[in-house]
């Protein structure tokens, strides 16, 4: 375990139950994913139980487990982009990667997600990479998009 | 503490502030069924079986009488046609969720059901999410060995990393509070087996049976700063 990364994280906190949240985040940016031994040092540092810091990191769809992929697509298909073809852009991104939405790339270079509301319906069909926004993607868009992350 | 008066199906009644709904109606001998009370715990209003309506009529609603506090001059209806209707539904989807319950399948054939309209995501399922358990564990032992992971419909009752708890003490109050059954466990050559770990039972220094497994009382002697010792005797030898 890597505790000097973690303790760069903890610092910044005043470890109280009430920051474990901005904690498990700022724990996924950094490691892509919530790490076993890492949730249990946040557990005892926060003064929660495991129990309660390990249903919080399942509850959120935010936090992941597993590693995720060096970057995260996530696809919107809320309402509005629902109905301007946010399910195909999914698909055509499922094909193109090669990997179920929900899953990540075998390189390791892309997690692929769907979400409901991206918060920018005027643009549908909306995604987003990293933070970057993509508006209008249409599906013959998809793959200069991912040249720039491959 | 004051007392607020309020009425109960047209009786009027009075409560100390800070009574529950369900307390209230309970003490008139009035009967509400419940799946997630337990008396010792505060209640979290999970299972909707307490339904009753307030108000007055047509401006009345639903809410949940084991969370809602008494209010002056508060009209609650315990049994209107409004409330065994909800009550009906929700015994519906609890048989949904939860087929082989014993105990939901008993309530509702009381209410007159015996088949629920909706499709069941799992026939074997027993847990109806009520969270007793996670309450008995974190409230009244004090250890928090399990919790809620998942949202729905994964939404399940587990130990962390759905490992063998590190903080579990055996005790069983899990299971015991569990209204379908669903929690589980085995004695067998003096090991208790629960959430995947085994616990050693301890047998009476003088008669021989099982109390209880060495985490348990070791853990009961801290909490009470008395000597592990004394634990190591049963409560009919002592
Ligand atoms: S057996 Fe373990 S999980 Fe169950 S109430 Fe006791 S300490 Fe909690
Ligand atoms: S007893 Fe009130 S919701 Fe279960």
């Amino acid at each position: 375990m890597d505790l000097q990364r973690l303790e760069g994280i903890l610092s910044r906190y005043a470890c109280q139950p009430a920051d474990l949240i901005p904690v498990l985040q700022d724990i996924q940016d950094s490691y892509n994913y919530l790490p076993k031994d890492e949730l249990k040092v946040v557990a005892e540092r926060l003064h929660l139980p495991l129990a309660q810091v390990f249903s919080v990191a399942t509850f959120f769809t935010m936090f992941s487990l597993v590693p995720k992929g060096k970057h995260v697509c996530k696809v919107c298909v809320g309402t509005t982009c629902h109905l301007k073809g946010g399910q195909r852009l999914a698909e055509s991104l499922s094909n193109r990667l090669g990997v179920d939405i929900g899953y990540t790339t075998k390189d390791m270079n892309f997690t692929l997600e769907t979400v409901a509301c991206l918060g920018s319906c005027a643009q549908a069909p909306v995604m987003m990479i990293d933070d970057t926004y993509y508006a209008r993607v249409t599906v013959d868009k998809v793959p200069k998009i991912l040249k720039k992350y491959q | 503490m004051g007392e607020v008066s309020f009425y109960i199906n047209d009786l009027y009644t009075s409560a100390p502030v800070g009574t529950t709904l369900l307390e209230a109606v309970r003490s008139m001998d009035i009967e509400i069924p419940t799946l997630c009370h337990h008396p010792d715990l505060k209640s979290e209003g999970q299972c909707r079986l307490c339904l009753v309506e307030i108000g007055d009529w047509p401006q009345t609603r639903l809410v949940n009488s084991c969370t809602y506090p008494v209010e002056k001059g508060l009209k609650v209806q315990t049994h209107s046609e409004n409330v065994l209707q909800a009550r009906r539904l929700v015994l519906e989807l609890l048989l949904a969720r939860a087929p082989k319950a014993e105990i939901i399948q008993k309530l509702a054939a009381e209410h007159g059901i015996s088949q629920s309209r909706f499709t069941s995501e799992d026939p074997e399922e027993l847990c109806i999410l009520c969270g007793l358990c996670v309450r008995t564990c974190r409230d009244i032992v004090g250890v928090s060995a399990i919790g809620m992971i998942n949202r729905t419909p994964a939404k399940m009752v587990s130990t962390p990393f759905k490992e063998p708890s590190e903080v579990c003490i055996g005790c069983g109050s899990c299971a015991f509070v569990c209204p379908t059954g669903v929690i589980t466990y085995t004695e067998k050559n003096g090991i208790r087996s629960i959430w995947g770990r085994d616990f050693e039972l301890v047998a009476c220094e003088t008669c021989g049976s099982y109390i209880a497994p060495r985490a348990s009382l070791e853990y009961w002697a801290k909490q009470t700063g008395d000597p592990v010792e004394r634990y190591y005797i049963c409560r009919n030898c002592r």
